[in-house]
């Protein structure tokens, strides 16, 4: 099969749009970069189908059809990219809610393990602290 | 014997409750459990003393060659008595232990039977596996009873090391029996045996065994863990680290000594470290203030005992080492008993603190006394008759080996003596100068169990001549070194005795010169253990540290970056590049794709957030015109109606969120993200140049036409697919869609009462429904929209309805219907607010997600209920009064579904994106 270029360069300009966006850290920037990036994927699915007429049987003759099947699978995929559209917003607006901006913050249970493998500590908690403390019946005077 | 294991499983489960209506007294009926495996054991008497073996077979995983293989042979056997007598009166005790209302005593009952059970269970399993099964149960049970206090931090430490140690040493041992089961061609001990092993892997399979066996059973480098489990309550350490738990590793070791104790590394391996440990343990046990962990380490110093005589691989000496065996539970766990006894009544266990009890305790000093004088090995107890038989089998011995052995033994022996003189005196006899610890005078029944082991430890010592016949057949199966030995009190004079009398004056003598103080051991594993868990702690910091960022740019960014240095390295160097390439297919595309190109660009410059979201419509709407002019009707109607329905949803929310990006000043890192953005694109680019182009098999949908009429009843091919070919796949994509409104709907409403509101029931109360037909919206609503979006209402929904039911044959069909019909729940919000929403659709979007998810997986199971495959369609065809004849593929109430779970997501999103956010309006800053 041979590839149509056009399709090839929206492609990779969708997708290229869409990265740059996805690594922001607003949220808004987020969801934008994620609607972009799949638009680009599904162009790339839809350009592995024939080209054709409309594929319903008796409209077009069976030979002149698009190819169905990456149709249907780019359908599927447009409704979830609303799914998670709308989850993304509902969490873009909680966050501003909370925290007064849309920023992905980083996790804050995360940095303090990064801060302790810089400090080269161990965990800490339950079983390694205080040696000595509370040790009755366990070891000898 | 299986049922004995069942037995013990069934009352460990009932403890719980058997604790919960009778209390402490519960404890009587779960020691039934022990008890029956003792009179079982005892029962069976008459079939082990002539070297008879008891055997029972279950099949159970044959693919691993795990069957429930159980054998009683005579070591068993003197395990099982061990294990159901000291078990059943260690529960007996324990009534008395614990205050009555003891929090968790119904757990305590539970895990200890159930440890009871497990460790009948080892002692008769033949299956090498199902010897780990078990002996994992205990390590496991022993965990939960060492932790009977989980509010006690030195508790949970102390489990956890015991778990850890004995876990490792029971996986080691579990790569060894898999060594020794596939070599052998059978996980059958008895059968092994038969044919004892040999090979290159023979001496790996035995180390890791005996690393198993060893840590079990606390030998060094293990020993630390077992008195560190001295948090346990003392019923526990009176059965687990005396008679039960411990003793595992000594069992092993002596059932499988007798077929491969010549071969190496078995009995230098055990000597060594049983003899070490046999002088540390002693060592560390002179030098204790806590009477339990006197008698802790001292058990340490006979576990090292028992390993080095069994070790010895003789027949003379594994006969003292049963001996010595049945001795040592016998003693040992009375003065645990006793000790728990001296804690309870006392308050303190710390023989600097005790005085006079010899005098106000005489029963109880009475019973301490007998056990202490079997653990000196004073005549006539079981004590003196092991120990005396251990001299004999190394002094007859050969080589010099044995004469260091027994030296070694001799000076252990001296060890022990002066330590039982420090627990007995230490505990009862009279301290000029300490004052009088109060003293609650113990329960006389409570002395029960004690006071029968103590006798029983007499008595076996007196019935040494019938032991000796009952063990003769298990030491007969190790080779025979010298003259054969027998058990009894009086040989005469002779060396053995001589070495007694010996060890017992230097004994006393070290007892009264006492232990120098501030020697301390010269290695502890406990300081090992430690390095060894801050060390894993330590690499897992660095680990996480090092991997988990928590930045989702610099996740992101690393998964991007794999996928551009994968996927580029094989398109530049592993594939051919087609060269058959061609511009557009209609001059149309490209016209339309320099749009969408523009658009997107423009959107990643954008600082306004509204602009931004304008742009990225428009390149969704160029994507829907590059549908329409590839032949694709119905993505492109999707396509349109998807951004509408995303345009919608952004300003509803977008409203609210600044006006601006906020921007961030860092440049370099802007580049980079460009740079990243750009790499990818290239290469998404060339996989779709490259993938289209090397396309050559002819497409499945091919047949497709074909079979969306005869099959799926429908003219329409996409649609077909969608609801027929791979139904299964808009199946799971229905149901993200209800997940990602259940996420939307819990994101936003939070309280219960707002929860209401997304059932359309307004809260407060006193904000009635707007009333009747064509009534404004309260507010600053356009009146003129909002009464010409109430004509035009119903004729969306309808519209939407034709969509769904001529989709099968026409573009349309259950996404494209259910998203006109929620745009027409959109306009009717943004026109009249909340009150109109609910006056359009007064449903709980949940209701509606539901029904929808719910008609759909009912089409698909009525299908298989009428004999079809799961999501079959069948097409039927009615002739209707009045409609006419009717064309019906059952995949249409599929689609209905579809229908409804879009509806329901997109009033779910209004009613949180839209109305919710409304009332919530701006917060304070």
């Amino acid at each position: 099969m041979s590839p149509n270029l056009t399709y090839v360069v929206v492609v990779g300009v969708l997708v290229a749009a869409g990265v740059t966006l996805l690594l922001e850290r607003s949220l808004t920037r987020v969801l934008m970069g994620i609607v972009l990036l799949a638009n680009g994927v599904n162009v790339s699915i839809l350009a592995g189908g024939r080209f054709g007429g409309a594929p319903i049987v008796g409209t077009t003759p069976d030979g002149e059809m698009s190819d169905p099947l990456p149709q249907a699978m780019i359908l599927t995929a447009i409704v979830i990219t609303l799914g998670i559209t709308a989850f993304l917003l509902a969490l873009a607006y909680r966050s501003w809610r909370l925290v007064g901006n849309d920023e992905v913050q980083d996790d804050v249970e995360d940095r303090r393990i990064v801060t302790l493998a810089e400090q080269d500590a161990g965990p800490g908690g339950d079983e390694e602290s205080d040696e000595d403390s509370d040790d009755e019946g366990t070891t000898g005077p | 014997m299986l049922v004995l294991v069942v037995v013990h499983g069934l009352t460990a489960v009932a403890a719980p409750v058997l604790v919960r209506w009778l209390g402490r007294q519960a404890l009587y009926l779960c020691s039934l459990a022990p008890f029956a495996a003792l009179g079982w054991g005892l029962a069976q008497t008459g079939r082990v003393d002539q070297g008879g073996a008891v055997t029972e077979t279950y099949r159970w995983v044959d693919r691993l060659g795990l069957q429930i293989d159980l054998r009683l042979v005579t070591i068993s056997w003197l395990m099982v008595l061990l294990v159901g007598g000291v078990g059943g009166l260690v529960l007996v005790y324990s009534v008395r232990y614990f205050p009555a209302g003891q929090d968790g005593l119904g757990r305590y009952a539970g895990v200890f039977v159930a440890f009871a059970g497990a460790m009948f269970g080892l002692v008769v399993s033949d299956n090498l596996l199902l010897l780990y099964v078990f002996w994992e149960l205990t390590t496991v049970f022993s965990y939960l009873l060492i932790a009977q206090d989980p509010t006690r931090r030195s508790s949970r430490r102390s489990a956890m090391q015991a778990l850890l140690v004995t876990t490792l040493g029971g996986l080691a041992m579990l790569g060894g029996f898999v060594l020794l089961g596939e070599s052998a061609g059978t996980y059958r001990w008895s059968q092994i045996a038969e044919q004892p092993p040999s090979g290159p892997h023979l001496a790996a399979a035995l180390t890791l065994v005996l690393l198993g066996a060893l840590s079990k059973s606390a030998i060094f480098p293990f020993s630390f863990w077992l008195p560190a489990a001295m948090a346990a309550p003392t019923p526990v350490s009176a059965y687990l680290h005396a008679a039960a738990m411990v003793k595992a590793g000594v069992f092993l070791v002596a059932l499988l000594g007798a077929t491969v104790g010549g071969d190496q590394p078995w009995r230098p391996l055990l000597l060594t470290t049983g003899l070490i440990t046999m002088l540390l343990g002693g060592w560390a046990a002179l030098r204790q203030h806590d009477l339990k962990l006197l008698l802790a380490y001292g058990t340490v110093s006979q576990l090292g005992f028992l390993v080095a005589v069994f070790g010895g691989g003789t027949a003379n000496s594994a006969l003292a080492g049963a001996a010595l065996l049945l001795a040592h539970a016998l003693f040992k766990s009375t003065l645990f008993l006793v000790v728990g006894i001296i804690d309870v009544s006392t308050g303190t266990r710390d023989l600097r603190e005790l005085t006079g009890l010899a005098r106000r305790t005489p029963v109880l000093a009475v019973v301490a006394g007998l056990a202490a004088a079997s653990m000196a090995g004073l005549p006539p107890f079981a004590g003196f008759v092991g120990k005396e038989a251990a001299f004999a089998a190394f002094l007859h011995g050969t080589g010099t080996a044995d004469l260091v052995v027994l030296t070694v033994i001799a000076i252990g022996s001296t060890l022990t003596v002066a330590y039982t003189l420090r627990f007995l005196s230490g505990a009862f006899a009279d301290k000029p100068g300490v004052p009088e610890v109060a003293l609650r005078e113990p329960a006389t029944d409570w002395l029960v169990g004690p006071a029968i082991l103590a006798v029983a430890g007499l008595g076996v010592g007196a019935a040494a001549a019938p032991l000796d016949t009952v063990l003769t057949p298990y030491s007969d199966t190790f080779p025979a070194v010298g003259s054969a030995y027998h058990l009894a009190v009086w040989h005469g004079f002779s060396g053995p005795l001589g070495l007694s009398v010996l060890v017992l004056l230097a004994g006393y003598a070290l007892y009264r010169v006492g232990a120098p103080s501030g020697a301390r051991l010269p290695f502890d594993g406990a300081a090992a253990y430690r390095r060894v868990m801050s060390g894993v702690d330590r690499l897992a910091v660095e680990l996480t540290g090092a991997t988990q960022r928590g930045s989702l740019p610099s996740y992101l960014g690393v998964i991007l970056l794999v996928l551009v240095a994968g996927l580029g390295g094989i398109l530049i160097g592993a594939v051919p590049w087609p060269e058959n390439a061609r511009a557009w297919d209609t001059s149309l595309q490209p016209v339309v794709g320099a749009g969408i190109v523009v658009a997107a660009v423009t959107a990643v410059r954008a600082l306004r957030r509204l602009t931004a979201m304008i742009l990225v419509g428009v390149s969704g709407y160029g994507v829907a015109v590059l549908f329409v002019l590839h032949g694709a009707p119905d993505l492109a109607l999707t396509q349109f109606l998807v951004e509408t329905a995303t345009i919608a949803m952004m300003v509803l929310v977008l409203r609210r969120l600044p006006e601006k990006f906020s921007e961030r000043p860092i440049r370099t890192s802007r580049v980079g993200r460009i740079a990243l953005g750009v790499a990818v694109g290239v290469v998404a680019a060339a996989m779709t140049y490259v993938a289209v182009g090397g396309r050559e098999a002819v497409p499945l949908s091919d047949a497709f036409p074909g079979e969306a009429v005869s099959f799926g009843g429908g003219k329409n091919i996409v649609n077909v697919i969608l609801v027929d070919i791979r139904a299964w796949d808009t199946m799971g994509e229905i149901s993200v869609l209800v997940v990602a409104a259940t996420g939307v709907a819990s994101l936003i409403f939070r309280r219960s009462a707002a929860l209401a509101r997304r059932r359309g029931v307004p809260v407060p109360a006193d904000q009635p429904v707007t009333p009747g037909w064509l009534s404004a919206g309260a507010g600053g609503q356009s009146v003129i929209l909002e009464v010409v979006t109430r004509l035009v209402f119903h004729t969306i929904v309808l519209f939407s309805i034709f969509l769904l039911f001529s989709g099968h044959n026409a573009p349309g069909g259950g996404f494209a219907g259910g998203l006109v019909a929620g745009l027409a729940l959109a306009i009717r919000y943004l026109a009249g607010g909340p009150d109109e929403l609910t006056a359009a659709a007064p449903v709980d979007a949940g209701w509606v997600l539901g029904a929808g998810l719910f008609v759909s997986v009912g089409t698909g199971v009525l299908a298989m209920f009428a004999g079809a495959q799961v999501l079959q369609s069948a097409v039927v065809d009615v002739h209707l009064p009045v409609l006419g004849e009717v064309h019906l593929v059952t995949s249409i109430f599929f689609d209905i579904g579809v229908y409804l779970v879009v509806v329901g997501l997109i009033l779910d999103i209004l009613r949180s994106l839209g109305a919710e956010i409304d009332r919530q309006g701006v917060p304070a800053p």
